[in-house]
């Protein structure tokens, strides 16, 4: 049934402007743990479809979750083998030399069919929408990593205390 | 769904404010729409407006952001500053197309 509304409900507020009183802005900090294909991805598609809905996003990357945005790892992602109980093979098959890459690549290739960019292409298109992309200092100290080690789509190096200043009032998600 | 009135006319739009059916869609509808949401229209933005409506005719649904920077000749930074408040679904909701399904 139809029923008259007004325009009233919904926002008039110009992009870049916020009036006091106003509904806050919606913001999401994501961070990364780990660093095969599927633990990347999911991160970075909800980030993706935050910022498409107009919903501030940062994303902090440690430790495993550092390779998506080590320059020398991001493009060498790999989805786990062994003691990955969703993947039909058994985990000893999953074992043998060779099998990891196999899977790899044949996970890219069904997420190319799709159009699923890659991980380097997704961090471009995060940074483009407006997201921020940090790295975990200590994990970063951890894998003898300096910032040069990073793609340059990272925009800094954050301590925990940073990570929580900077997400502060935002939705936390850990992967 | 409700029925909210744009550019004078009685147009049928669900909860989140997309129209319920495109063809109520008239490009004095989308002005209405986009000063509602604070966007003031530029020929860029018609041109991505203008390429949701032939991509969703021919396609049958929303083309997602990925799919409008690889065919309508905007980049995804543009999309952004032409649509600041999100353009995944304001673009979709000012061409009078249902929020796009992609989350590319």
């Amino acid at each position: 049934m139809a029923e008259a509304i007004s325009t009233a409900g919904w926002p008039q507020v110009p992009a870049d402007k916020e009036v006091p009183g106003a509904e806050p802005q919606r913001k999401v900090a994501i961070i990364v743990s780990k660093g095969t294909i599927d633990m990347v991805y999911p991160g970075l598609i909800l980030a993706n479809g935050a910022r498409m809905s107009g919903i501030d996003v940062m994303l902090f990357f440690t430790f495993w979750g550092l390779d998506a945005i080590t320059e020398n790892k991001v493009d060498k992602l790999h989805v786990a083998t062994v003691g990955n109980p969703s993947l039909p093979i058994p985990t000893l098959v999953g074992g043998l030399p060779g099998m990891e890459s196999l899977a790899s690549k044949m996970m890219k290739k069904d997420m190319a069919k799709l159009d699923i960019p890659n991980v380097r292409e997704m961090l471009q298109i995060l940074q483009d929408s407006g997201a921020h992309i940090y790295a975990c200092g200590l994990a970063m100290d951890m894998f003898k990593l300096t910032k040069e080690d990073l793609v340059p789509q990272v925009e800094g190096v954050l301590s925990a205390m940073d990570f929580f200043d900077k997400a502060e009032s935002a939705q936390i998600i850990f992967t | 769904m409700l029925t909210h009135e744009y550019a004078g006319r009685p147009i049928t739009v669900n909860e989140e404010g997309f129209l319920a059916d495109s063809a109520q869609w008239t490009p004095e509808v989308a002005e209405a729409i986009a000063r509602e949401v604070g966007i003031p229209l530029t020929p860029e933005h018609w041109k991505v407006i203008t390429y949701c409506r032939e991509d969703a005719a021919k396609q049958g649904q929303s083309p997602g952001l990925r799919r409008i920077t690889q065919n309508a000749g905007v980049t995804m930074k543009e999309l952004y500053q032409l649509f600041p408040k999100g353009p995944g679904k304001l673009a979709a909701k000012i061409a009078g197309l249902p929020k796009p399904k992609s989350c590319l």
